[in-house]
């Protein structure tokens, strides 16, 4: 509710001078940008988990953030419905602007950004109630008003859940089979109609059948969500996304502690052809070093 | 040597051929099933034996060597020889780390014996010794105000007793349950100092002496503010002493509630106290529920803070808020000095009614708590089932309504 009345903090979205690699092709209009990260460093603590990411999430597109194990990927991408605010050691700097609005912002209420920016997580979590339930949770707690049979059955009709569950959807969702379980959390942060979709490594606990359901899915709901997923296979990334984001770590030589650092980012087609940056052309490649 | 030369280079060659008959009939499976753990024939004898031969070497020892020890030393020394023996019949015929695992399987099966052993000879003296009284219907609805000491067991009873146990321990659940949970539900959804310094406080409150409790209460509710020894009063004092231990059994489940359901519900737009009423509360309810049982069973045998607060009565007492009241373990308390066999047999009596309402609380608090989050018994799946099977019917029909 606060969050549309906020001027814009960090100037108007247009005016981001963007690097030429990021602007997409001229004869294609503009798409509108959801996320903006600018100069975006976490600390957990007095340890920098991640600096100076840059990079711009675009409307109806599907972005994947890549990179070695502890680049930070999952630490931007909480930045985005500000999760990294339920662990008390960490802060957050820079300006995450959604939507041309400060996420940051004293008057924004960080329940306020989840109930719009729905997350799917690395191990699919399941509340330990009916499948029902666990699709309603999310539209109870909104307050959407309406028939819940219908919000409920749409989920899982989105997440191609229904014609598995139909039967017994008063069964503990506990019950299900691992990718049934992940579908299940998808068709749950969809219950609520969030405008963003963020997934974190939504297909590392699941097999190949399984991992190809779910990315048939995103394309087809990329339509009315945008998405942003991390992930550890490249081969996803350059499966479902419009663009891919490159991080890396740098080693602190003092402390011998890693920070994780944005490399480039890119139209995926460019990331996986001929990026622009060497470290980037050698993770993709395989010879990472 | 250069055969074997070849055979590295071509190990193909080499590899055994299976020739697998199809025509040939095949062996007739009987599919019986395997017992993958459990005791063996061998095991058995062993143990039996090694037993037999301690006893015999230890009624050697003590008939012959020293006639004089009594029968505790006997149960040790027989015991003792026992191990032995078992670890040498064990080992003429394994290796070291089977000898270990054996004799440890050994000695931590003597412990639960010793554990059951002590547990039913408590419950079986106390019924044993009960048991003269324990057959007469009044005991369980008369009181003790017209009986006199020298009187049979067929006059007078502990339905005073019962009730004021019942009463006691349902005020001081209606206290402490509320109190004890959302003070867990504080210490483990906020991380402030606040928590540690009350974290604290209750670690040494479980500590605390039951005599301490009933004189706080009584100094402080009877002395000082001045109302009357009532049932309320020794409520308050036994929820003094529950609440540390609800509250410390609570923390510990609620600690267990996987935290990925907390960020699911936080990353779902819901507020910080939702999420505990509707996910992390129903998920540890279980163990929730044993949280109670273990304050409550605490609560239910306290007999000091009693006698302090609620004084001693020989007459039923219904109004918790005036005049003394007695409960179960006081009761048996007073009973047991007396010198008259009938009235001992009386207070063994009260102490086997005393188990069996502890008995009862426990199946209702099982049967409230339920079983862990996820896990559901036959009947709970049938009548899921059932449920679902319901909605499918309403989805259906809305489906032709639509269509």
């Amino acid at each position: 509710m606060v969050m549309t009345a906020k001027p814009v903090e960090c100037g108007p979205v247009e005016e981001i001078s963007l690097p030429s690699s990021m602007v997409v092709a001229p004869s294609a209009p503009l798409p509108k940008v959801v996320f903006g990260a600018r100069d975006v460093s976490v600390y957990y603590g007095d340890f920098r988990a991640v600096r100076d990411v840059n990079v711009d999430v675009y409307e109806h597109q599907i972005t994947a953030f890549i990179g070695p194990s502890g680049c930070g990927k999952t630490t931007v991408l909480r930045c985005f419905n500000r999760m990294n605010d339920l662990i008390d050691a960490a802060r957050v700097e820079g300006s995450v602007t959604y939507g041309g609005v400060d996420l940051y912002h004293r008057d924004v209420n960080p329940v306020e950004v989840r109930r719009r920016i729905g997350m799917v997580f690395q191990k699919p979590n399941p509340f330990p109630k009916s499948i029902y339930e666990n699709v309603a949770y999310g539209p109870k707690v909104a307050g959407i008003k309406g028939n819940m049979d219908d919000i409920v059955e749409k989920a899982l009709r989105s997440a191609g859940l229904w014609d598995e569950v139909k039967s017994r959807l008063k069964v503990s969702g506990m019950s299900l089979s691992g990718g049934q379980q992940q579908r299940l959390c998808i068709a749950r942060a969809i219950a609520t109609e969030p405008e963003v979709l963020l997934m974190d490594e939504p297909c590392s606990a699941l097999d190949p059948i399984a991992t190809a359901r779910i990315e048939d899915l995103m394309q087809q709901i990329k339509n009315e969500f945008t998405i942003v997923i991390v992930t550890h296979n490249m081969q996803q990334a350059a499966r479902v996304s419009d663009r891919t984001a490159f991080f890396t770590t740098e080693v602190n030589s003092e402390s011998d502690t890693r920070t994780g650092l944005l490399v480039e980012v890119d139209e995926t087609d460019k990331i996986f052809s001929k990026p622009s940056d060497e470290r980037t052309e050698n993770y993709v490649t395989g010879r990472f070093g | 040597m250069t055969d074997l030369m070849d055979r590295q280079d071509a190990p193909e060659r080499s590899a055994p051929t299976v020739v697998i008959d199809r025509n040939a009939p095949r062996p007739l499976l009987t599919q019986s099933r395997r017992a993958l753990g459990g005791l063996r024939r061998d095991d058995l004898l062993t143990i039996g034996g090694a037993a037999v031969s301690a006893v015999c070497t230890a009624l050697l020892l003590f008939g012959r060597v020293a006639p004089a020890a009594g029968a505790f030393g006997f149960v040790l020394v027989a015991y003792g020889l026992f191990v032995i023996t078992y670890a040498l019949l064990v080992w003429l015929r394994d290796e070291r780390p089977a000898v270990v695992d054996k004799v440890m399987a050994v000695l931590l099966g003597s412990a639960a014996v010793v554990a059951f052993v002590a547990l039913f000879s408590v419950i079986f003296f106390t019924l044993w010794r009960g048991r003269a009284a324990l057959g007469y219907a009044n005991l369980y609805y008369r009181d003790m105000s017209e009986a006199l000491p020298t009187d049979p067991l067929s006059a007078g009873g502990i339905g005073h007793a019962i009730l004021g146990t019942l009463i006691m321990i349902s005020l001081a659940i209606v206290l402490t349950v509320p109190l004890g949970l959302t003070c867990a539900v504080f210490l483990n959804e906020t991380g402030s100092r606040a928590a540690g310094i009350v974290r604290t406080i209750v670690d040494a409150m479980t500590a605390l002496p039951s005599i301490l409790a009933g004189l706080f209460i009584f100094a402080t509710w009877i002395l000082i503010l001045g109302f009357e020894r009532s049932g309320l009063a020794a409520a308050i004092s036994i929820s003094i002493m529950m609440l540390p231990i609800i509250i410390r059994s609570a923390d510990v489940v609620l600690r267990l509630v996987p935290g990925n359901l907390r960020e699911a519900s936080a990353a779902l737009g819901a507020p910080q106290w939702r999420s505990v009423r509707h996910v992390v509360l129903p998920t540890a309810r279980s163990g929730l529920a044993t949280a109670v049982i273990l304050g409550v069973a605490r609560g239910l045998g306290e007999t000091a803070p009693i006698l302090l607060t609620a004084g001693f009565t020989a007459t039923y007492n219904t109004n918790p808020l005036n005049g003394p009241m007695v409960s179960l373990p006081l009761a048996t308390f007073d009973f047991v000095q007396s010198p008259q066999p009938a009235l001992i047999a009386r207070g063994f009596a009260t102490g086997a009614v005393l188990m069996v309402v502890v008995l009862i609380l426990f199946a209702i608090a099982r049967f409230i708590g339920g079983r862990p989050a996820g896990s559901v018994s036959k009947r709970q799946a049938r009548r899921l089932a059932a449920r679902s099977a319901r909605d499918v019917q309403r989805f259906d029909e809305r489906h032709m309504e639509a269509s």
